[in-house]
This record gives C-alpha cells, sequence and structure tokens, in this order.
C-alpha cells in the first residue's frame, strides 16, 4: 500500500463554506475565554479532523493575534494537523516502557505495509501517528484507535483491531511475515 | 437482591477488554434474571491482573481477575455473585498482599469509589478536609502543608510549603492555582489513575490549595493523550459545582473557588511549569527564563501555585491528618509516601504507592515480580525519559530524593521501567538524545543543537567509529547541556545518556 505523508507535508487543501462556518462556530464559543486560542484550534480539529490553514487568519483577526502567532502555535503543538486525516487514526507509543515490550515491532509491521509513522494510507482509510507515551506503561505495547487505548498489542492483535475496522482484511493481509499477519 | 459489580473504567483495564467485560456482566445478569448494579470504578493498581472485577459480597469485596468476556459465562455458572469458587477467583480485594503491603493514601479512595459519585466520595471521608480547611485560617493551612513535608511530585521535589507561602505571600488581585496533569514521562500513569478514579480528590486538593493561597482560580492543564481522563474530569467538574464544593460560595462558605479543564497538544515540554503556562495563554510551549518564578509572576503574570496532580492529591490527607502525621512517614527529608508506577518488561505491574525510604529490589521482586518476559532485569529507567538507567548493582538504593540524587539518578514522577537482558542500552541512549531533539522548545542553544550534534555523535560510536574520541566529544556535550541549558529537559537529558555509557560501557560500540 503506497502511503503519502500528510502532517505539514501535503499541500494545504482551499477551506469550504462549511469549514469556514465551523471555524467561525468555534471562535464565536469559545473566543472569550482567556488563553482562547489552544481551545479554539483543538474544536475545530475535534470537528474537522485537522485545522486548515486558510483559518488561520480569521481566527488570528477575532482574537486580535498576528497570523504569525497562530501560525507559530499550530506548527508547534504536534496534536494539529493540517490536512484531513485518514477515516481512522491509529496512534503507537514509540516511548521507553513499551520500547521494554517490543513495541517498536508494531510500527515495523506497519512498515511492511507501508504505513510508516506520519502516513496515511492511499485508499484514505488510515492514519498512522507515532505518541510518547500513552498511559499505559505496564500493559505495554499500547496504541490508541481512533481515541480507545488498547494494550498488550502484538503483531496479531493489531491486524484484528485493524481487520475489524475493514482497513485489513480479517485475518491478516497475506504479506507473509513470521509472527506478523495471520 | 441486587447485586453490586465493579468493573473498573480506567483506561488501563479498558485497553484490556474491560468494557466487553461489563457488557458481557449485564448481558449474562440479565440473561439470568439477576439484578446486578454495574459500578464503573478507577483501578485497583493491580494492572496485570485487569480486567479486575470485584464483586460486593456479605464479607466484602471479592475480586476475580484477568476477566475475559468469554469467562463471564463460566463465572455466572459458578455464582460470582456470591463470591463463588472459581480458578479466577483472587479472594477478598483488601486482603491481596500486593495491596495490603501498600500505604494507600492518595490512593485510599481510587479503585473503591464510583468515580464520579459525589454521595460514595462523602461517604469514603470526602470533604472532611476541605471543610476543616474552611475553619482554618490561611496562614494556619500553609503550615500544616510545610509541616508535613511534602514535596513537589512532578519531578523536582521542591517543598510544597515554601511555595504556598510565598504564593500566599504575593500581593495580587488575582491568583491562580495550576494542577500540571501532563503526565508526559514515559513510564509514568498515576496522575491518570487518580483523575480517572477519584478526580475529586485532586478538585479538593486544588480547592485547599485555593483558600490557602488565595486563589479563586484553577486550572488543570491535561495531556490530550488522555481522552478517558478528560471526560471523568469534565463531570467531575460538572457535579462539584453542582454540588456547591466549588463556584462563587465554596461549601456555602461565601469563598470563591472554581476549576476549568485546559487540553494540551502533545507537546512534552508544556509538562515544564512555565512552557505549561505559556501554553494556558495560548501560545507555543516555549520555556520562560526564571526569575520571576510562577509563584510571583506566573500566568498571566500573576502569582500562581503550580502543582502535579500527585502533589494536590495528597493535600486532603495532610489537611485530614495533620501535617505531623504526614511526616512521619518515609525517610530522610522525603517524606510521606511515593504513588510508584511499576512499567516495562515487569510482570506484576501497576501501581504501588508506598513510603520513601522503599528499596527499589523491594519494588521490583517482591512487587514487581521480576519481568514479564522471565529473563533476567537488566536494567531499569526511574524518573521518565531525563531519568537514569539504573543497573542491578544499584537496586537496594532507597526512594528517597537526596539517596537518588547523591548516585546520580532521579526519582522524578515515580515511574519505573523495566528492562530484561536483551535491552540495548546505547539505543537508548540514542533513543534520549532524538527525543530530546524532537521534544527540545528550541528556546537554548545547547538542547536544540545540542541533543542533534548528540544523535550524531551516538550514531558514531554505536558504528565503532573513533570510539573513544567521539566518547569524549559526548561527554563534552553533555556537560555544556548539564551546564547551558535554560530548563531540566536539556539540563538532565545526560542523566540517561550518561548512565547509560557508564554502567553498561559494553552496549556503546565495539571500536
Ligand atoms: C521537560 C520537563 C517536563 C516536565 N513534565 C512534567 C509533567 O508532565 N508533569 C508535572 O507535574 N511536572 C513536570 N515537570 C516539572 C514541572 O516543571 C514543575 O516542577 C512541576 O509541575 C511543579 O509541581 P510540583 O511542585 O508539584 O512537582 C517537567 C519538567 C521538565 C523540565
Ligand atoms: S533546555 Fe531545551 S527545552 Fe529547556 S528551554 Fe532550553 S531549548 Fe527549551
Ligand atoms: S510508554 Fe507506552 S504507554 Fe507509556
Amino acid at each position: 500500500m503506497p502511503s503519502t505523508a500528510t502532517n505539514g507535508a501535503a499541500p494545504a487543501s482551499p477551506a469550504t463554506p462549511t469549514q469556514f462556518a465551523i471555524v467561525d462556530a468555534s471562535i464565536a464559543r469559545l473566543g472569550d475565554l482567556p488563553g482562547a486560542l489552544l481551545p479554539i484550534l483543538h474544536d475545530v480539529q475535534d470537528q474537522l479532523g485537522f485545522v486548515p490553514e486558510a483559518a488561520d487568519a480569521r481566527i488570528a483577526a477575532a482574537l486580535n493575534l498576528s497570523l504569525a502567532e497562530v501560525h507559530g502555535v499550530v506548527t508547534f503543538y504536534h496534536d494539529f494537523r493540517r490536512a484531513p486525516p485518514g477515516d481512522h487514526v491509529l496512534r503507537i507509543c514509540r516511548a521507553e516502557a513499551c520500547q521494554a515490550v517490543g513495541g517498536e515491532r508494531l510500527e515495523q509491521h506497519l512498515a511492511a505495509h507501508g504505513l510508516g509513522a506520519g502516513a496515511t494510507s492511499a485508499d484514505g482509510r488510515l492514519t498512522v501517528e507515532a505518541v510518547y507515551c500513552l498511559g499505559n506503561c505496564a500493559l505495554g505495547p499500547s496504541v490508541q484507535f481512533d481515541g480507545e487505548l488498547h494494550g498488550r498489542v502484538d503483531e496479531r492483535r493489531l491486524d484484528q483491531l485493524l481487520g475489524a475496522a475493514g482497513i485489513l482484511p480479517r485475518g491478516g493481509c497475506g504479506c507473509g511475515r513470521q509472527g506478523g499477519c495471520r | 437482591m441486587t447485586a453490586t459489580v465493579y468493573v473498573p473504567r480506567d483506561s488501563a483495564a479498558v485497553s484490556v477488554g474491560a468494557h466487553a467485560v461489563a457488557a458481557a456482566i449485564a448481558a449474562a445478569a440479565a440473561g439470568r434474571g439477576e439484578r446486578v448494579r454495574l459500578v464503573r470504578n478507577g483501578s485497583r493498581g493491580l494492572l496485570w491482573l485487569e480486567p479486575l472485577i470485584e464483586v460486593a459480597t456479605a464479607s466484602g469485596r471479592i475480586a476475580y481477575g484477568p476477566v475475559q468476556a468469554h469467562d463471564v459465562e463460566g463465572l455466572f455458572a459458578a455464582d460470582v455473585l456470591r463470591g463463588g469458587a472459581h480458578p479466577l477467583r483472587l479472594g477478598p480485594t483488601a486482603e491481596i498482599g500486593w495491596l495490603a503491603r501498600q500505604q494507600r493514601l492518595s490512593f485510599a479512595r481510587t479503585g473503591v469509589v464510583d468515580p464520579l459519585s459525589a454521595d460514595d466520595y462523602e461517604a469514603h471521608g470526602g470533604l472532611v478536609a476541605l471543610r476543616a480547611a474552611l475553619a482554618m485560617a490561611g496562614d494556619a493551612l500553609v503550615e500544616q502543608v510545610a509541616s508535613s513535608g511534602l514535596r513537589g511530585r512532578g519531578g523536582a521535589g521542591f517543598p510544597a510549603g515554601i511555595k504556598w507561602r510565598t504564593v500566599r505571600q504575593a500581593q495580587a488581585d488575582q491568583k491562580y492555582v495550576a494542577c500540571n496533569a501532563d503526565e508526559g514521562d514515559s513510564g509514568t500513569f498515576s496522575d491518570r489513575m487518580l483523575l480517572e478514579g477519584d478526580p475529586f480528590t485532586l478538585l479538593e486538593g486544588m480547592a485547599i490549595a485555593g483558600l490557602a493561597v488565595g486563589a479563586t482560580v484553577g486550572y488543570v492543564y491535561l495531556r490530550s493523550e488522555y481522552p478517558d481522563a478528560r471526560a471523568v474530569l469534565r463531570a467531575a467538574i460538572e457535579t462539584a459545582r453542582a454540588r456547591g464544593w466549588l463556584g462563587d460560595s465554596v461549601l456555602g462558605s461565601s469563598r470563591a473557588f472554581d476549576v476549568h479543564l485546559r487540553i494540551g497538544a502533545g507537546a512534552y515540554i508544556c509538562g515544564e511549569e512555565t512552557a505549561m503556562l505559556e501554553s494556558l495563554e495560548g501560545k507555543r510551549g516555549i520555556v520562560r527564563a526564571k526569575p520571576p518564578l510562577p509563584a510571583i509572576a506566573g500566568l498571566w503574570g500573576k502569582p500562581t501555585l503550580v502543582h502535579n496532580v500527585m502533589t494536590l492529591a495528597a493535600v486532603p490527607w495532610i489537611v485530614q491528618h495533620g501535617g505531623a502525621a504526614y511526616a512521619a512517614i518515609g525517610s530522610g527529608r522525603s517524606r510521606g509516601t511515593l504513588p510508584v508506577q511499576l512499567a516495562g518488561n515487569v510482570a506484576r505491574g501497576g501501581l504501588v504507592e508506598v513510603p520513601f525510604g522503599t528499596t527499589l529490589r523491594e519494588l521490583l521482586v517482591d512487587y514487581g515480580g521480576g519481568t514479564r518476559s522471565g529473563r533476567p532485569i537488566r536494567a531499569v529507567q526511574v524518573g521518565g525519559p531525563l531519568g537514569a538507567y539504573v543497573p542491578s548493582s544499584a537496586f537496594d538504593l532507597p526512594l528517597d530524593y537526596e539517596a537518588f540524587a547523591a548516585a546520580g539518578f532521579l526519582v522524578g514522577h515515580g515511574g519505573v521501567v523495566v528492562f530484561d537482558d536483551t535491552v540495548d542500552l546505547g539505543r537508548m541512549a540514542r533513543f534520549a538524545m532524538a527525543f530530546c531533539a524532537a521534544e527540545s522548545c528550541g528556546k537554548c542553544t545547547p538542547c536544540r543543537i545540542g541533543s542533534t550534534r548528540g544523535v550524531e555523535v551516538l550514531d558514531k560510536i554505536l558504528a565503532g567509529e573513533q570510539r573513544e574520541a567521539n566518547t569524549a566529544l559526548l561527554r563534552d556535550l553533555c556537560d555544556t547541556m548539564t551546564h547551558g541549558s535554560l530548563c531540566a529537559m536539556g539540563g538532565l537529558l545526560p542523566m540517561p545518556v550518561l548512565s547509560a555509557l557508564d554502567h553498561f560501557p559494553e552496549d556503546f560500540g565495539k571500536g
């Protein structure tokens, strides 16, 4: 499965009127909070899956900030995306406690499917992201799939998880990896 | 009669199937015409036994675990609702040695109560401290905390009483309490467990802190990686407001304190207190130079009491039982208990709240039971990604800020990550450098450039390229980072790198 990078690398898509309406509603609802920028960005991303670059100017104007300030914040934080993610988002823990129980094998396994961290599958079904710790360090390797935490994940459980969401064919993908897809 | 069954909602339990178990129990009960009240409690912290369910019986709560959904039919056939015998039966929860040996002060209620039941909270001793605090003068409250010897659990171990005094004495029209729930360290989850299992304890601790220092507004800065904790805390704040525990008149006292929840956005450095304040203000998480201390000029320039979740969660116990009672527990200048988190390649991982002075060996062997893989323990990393890799020769060291510092180690937030003998410490040192390069806020050169250079130098060492010269270069670089960094990110990064190099030199190239 070939993949395309999405985290910042993809060209920014122009925002649609619906997207602007969502951004404006977020501003209207949250703009009066002290330090409103992060709550607004989260709210926009929760609804759209990303923060359209075209939204920066609107948010800046509403909060009396410069465009550079808004842009700087969006790009500083790893969470904010500039392009829509796939239908499903898989976040794989890369931190030490998960490494201690072989967590890096999960990334290698997905790489065998052409899915590197920060990439979305060509069919748009799955975005893979790396995270540093999900707070499940006694039950690693850990992943978060569409916001839900999964522990003691090996290659087989990962395939089951993706299979159940219709991303990989149930029972593995036929990649023939030893100890992997079954 | 309705049977009460506890199935944790803690996300660690959920990560290994707790939701499916709860659903299976509801279905099995309905199928048999049994009446069951399902309580979604926090976790008891015996994480290797999750999902660990409990049944309330005449002789107390009986535990079963680890339970999978497909075990439920068999459990019902074994009369689980009345504590029946079954291979998964662990006996009375309170008598499980792993739990009974701990000293649970901050975690007394987690896993016991329904996290969102205000009545349950009060029935288990909640609000006793807040009521007492409302009857005390602010100075007296500060003295209770000072005399308890409580130190910051976020990493630095700074005495809480000094901070409280500073914020209390600062003159300002507005002061804040800012709770640091960024919990970015790998191997740590105690903040998360408390937030998901007993959030009112944190809110009570924050309210007491607000009363003591004269702050009327509190913020919790919670990492975005914890969506379940966010949901529980948000609901708890709403309940606390509805009950009048928070708001314009705390418990009818006419004194105000309210709490607002803010979510981080995936930047490790935002756990550093000044970067966190910047982030709360809606800016990039760039570290501020100190002075001024946040206690003098913090959030929006106002005096701000910044504390980790665990520090604030210790406060209700201290106020209820007195500072002296807390100070009577512990070792040296490390007073009270530390909620230790056993993580990584460990057979019996979970939350172990023990007095300071407990040795690493007790934690790793008596509690942890060695590695999950069954192989020998080779190293443990204590204190998160900036903490040292501790070799087995140092396992008799007691948990104690000063003892750890003297040995060149860090207690940090109490995370203990276990590695077996397959670990490559050269790779882990490189990982530490790469992590710092990725997460540095970029404000100062030693950290920003040094970590990138460190990755390059380590690559050469690991490839066996001019090992001696490059190792000397690495040590130089670490020296510059230790002494030239603005904050502890760059300042402490040499700790995992050099501890790995010093204690496990055989993992650093052959040259
Ligand atoms: C890079 C870095 C990351 C930190 N991350 C956290 C964190 O996630 N949670 C936390 O409570 N403290 C963290 N700290 C420590 C805070 O700066 C600060 O000391 C602490 O929040 C103060 O609260 P305490 O006195 O209760 O420990 C971090 C420090 C550094 C340098
Ligand atoms: S040490 Fe690193 S994280 Fe800390 S202020 Fe300097 S660049 Fe930022
Ligand atoms: S290190 Fe992976 S969940 Fe904490």
